[in-house]
């Protein structure tokens, strides 16, 4: 109830189009991959899926950010259920993969960032390794390459005052890990996914 | 800016009503008759078409049942979601965020207020002088020198087609004409009337002889044709409803043909912005329609005309 509310405010602070480009919304298990420009994006690609589909996809979400204050804290655990990861100090103790990987084996979906920080919404920054890791160990988890335009013109970095422009996700067609692929030619076929998205 | 409620107002509004509703009715008839795939994509467009025009009247007629204040909040509320569209296409930059921001919250607001409070000195100036001058400071303080004209040029045009044109219809709310006080709802009505069923009666007939384009570069839909036929049609209407507005036959005919003339040039303006970004419509927000600003171009374009029509001759 709250969650549909928010995400609802959402959509009509970011003007937020869902385009099912190469896929459908389909009730399987997912990892949503996305380009990052704002604190917003996460929240963004959740909102717009439908609420079957949203009630079981987790955004994963920096922990410096979401545990700032009390409400983000709230918003994060009980709304949108981000599954919060260390950026700074990770050991082998909170070790980010393992995090996600426990939500994957509850039969979530999961909404992730590769390029690790914010981008200046021009270029798709190079992926980091976490992508490969997953594909390689859930080989039955379709990875769905987003992009999510305008986001870095209504929230950019370093701002705090969003602008009411209109923002908008497409979903391409899902790939997955090939046989024999190395970790860079996986990485580099995913991240070129969300560029050929944006040109689409 | 007290409105109230006359024989007159009943009858204009009755009218809008009973055309909607054999409009709706025509619809449903085609809908179970037509059998092939694309006229039954054709009447589904104007089905929908229908159905939205349905919730803007509705929304207007609550907007205008409410007084001056309803109006200007449901245009205020159009200008933010039109503004918001053009900003969306217009290629500003990280350095551009904060000038946005006031553009957004406190320029446009501002703008409604100072109808509220019919300050009409300030209102006239607000945007063509002090946002003109304010919003490059604010641009140039951020020190980002790329494409710097450009980017505050198109953000001082967006304000000035978005919101100083689009205030100018609630602001015909605050016109004294001898004789006529208490009942410039009627006005307001008869404008946007008037440039709407222009739109339509144009599209209607391009459709039905339109041959010669006027601007096929721009709009391969604009044709001679259905410029005349739809300016004439509609400003007949206008001259026939001529006894709801302070003005004789031949002038509320007279006045309609320049305004929806305006209106033209408002969609052609507006067609060739679009095809420059390469987009069909400007947003997704009234379905069937495009989005806000698809539908008030012509209104943008025609508004301060018609205000000052007006002002200088009947006030």
């Amino acid at each position: 109830m709250i969650a549909d509310l928010f995400a609802g405010i959402i959509k009509l602070v970011s003007g937020a189009n869902p385009r099912w480009v190469g896929c459908n919304p389909e009730e399987r298990q997912r990892i949503y991959f996305a380009n990052h420009t704002s604190h917003l994006d996460a929240v963004v690609l959740w909102a717009t899926l439908p609420m079957s589909l949203r009630i079981r996809t987790r955004p994963v979400a920096a922990q410096d950010y979401w545990t700032k204050s009390k409400m983000r804290f709230y918003l994060a655990s009980k709304v949108f259920r981000a599954v919060l990861i260390e950026r700074e100090k990770v050991s082998l103790k909170n070790n980010p993969l393992d995090l996600l990987l426990k939500a994957l084996q509850q039969g979530d979906s999961l909404i992730i960032f590769p390029e690790g920080t914010r981008g200046n919404g021009r270029d798709i920054q190079p992926f980091k390794s976490g992508l490969y890791h997953l594909a390689k160990k859930m080989s039955d988890v379709e990875f769905v390459p987003v992009h999510i335009d305008n986001m870095n013109r209504i929230l950019p970095k370093g701002e705090v005052l969003p602008v009411p422009l209109l923002s908008c996700v497409s979903f391409g067609e899902s790939l997955r890990l090939a046989d024999k692929e190395s970790k860079s030619d996986f990485l580099e076929r995913a991240r070129l996914a969300i560029v050929d998205l944006k040109q689409s | 800016m007290t409105l109230h409620t006359d024989k007159e107002t009943v009858w204009l509004v009755g009218g809008v009503i009973a055309l909607l509703t054999l409009a709706s009715a025509i619809g449903f008839l085609l809908s179970k008759s037509v059998k092939s795939e694309g006229a039954r994509a054709t009447v589904k467009n104007l089905n929908s078409r229908t159905r939205a025009w349905w919730v803007m009247v509705i929304v207007f007629g609550i907007a205008m049942a409410t007084g001056g204040i309803g109006s200007i909040l449901l245009f205020g509320f159009t200008s933010f979601m039109a503004l918001r569209e053009f900003i969306t296409l217009t290629p500003t930059t990280r350095g551009d965020h904060r000038t946005l921001f006031w553009a957004f919250f406190v320029v446009t607001p501002l703008q409604y207020v100072l109808v509220a409070v019919d300050w009409y000195g300030l209102f006239s100036v607000l945007i063509p002088v002090y946002a003109f001058l304010f919003l490059p400071i604010r641009s140039a303080a951020a020190g980002e020198c790329e494409n710097f004209l450009e980017r505050t040029a198109k953000i001082q045009w967006g304000l000035m087609i978005c919101v100083y044109c689009v205030s100018h219809v609630p602001a015909i709310l605050n016109l004294r004409i001898p004789g006529y006080e208490g009942q410039n709802g009627k006005l307001l009505f008869f404008l946007v009337l008037v440039v709407q069923m222009s739109d339509v009666l144009q599209y209607v007939w391009g459709k039905l002889l339109g041959k010669h384009k006027v601007a096929p570069t721009v709009s391969p839909n604009k044709t001679w044709e259905g410029l005349l036929g739809g300016t004439l049609s509609a400003s007949l209407l206008g001259g026939a409803i001529f006894w709801a507005t302070p003005f004789t036959f031949w002038q509320a005919f007279g006045i309609s043909l320049l305004i929806t003339f305006m209106g033209f040039g408002g969609g052609l303006v507006m067609s060739a912005i679009k095809r420059d970004r390469g987009v069909k419509d400007y947003g997704t927000l009234i379905e069937g329609h495009g989005g806000v600003l698809d539908r008030v171009d012509s209104i943008c374009f025609a508004a301060p005309v018609f205000f000052h029509l007006i002002r200088f001759y009947f006030t």
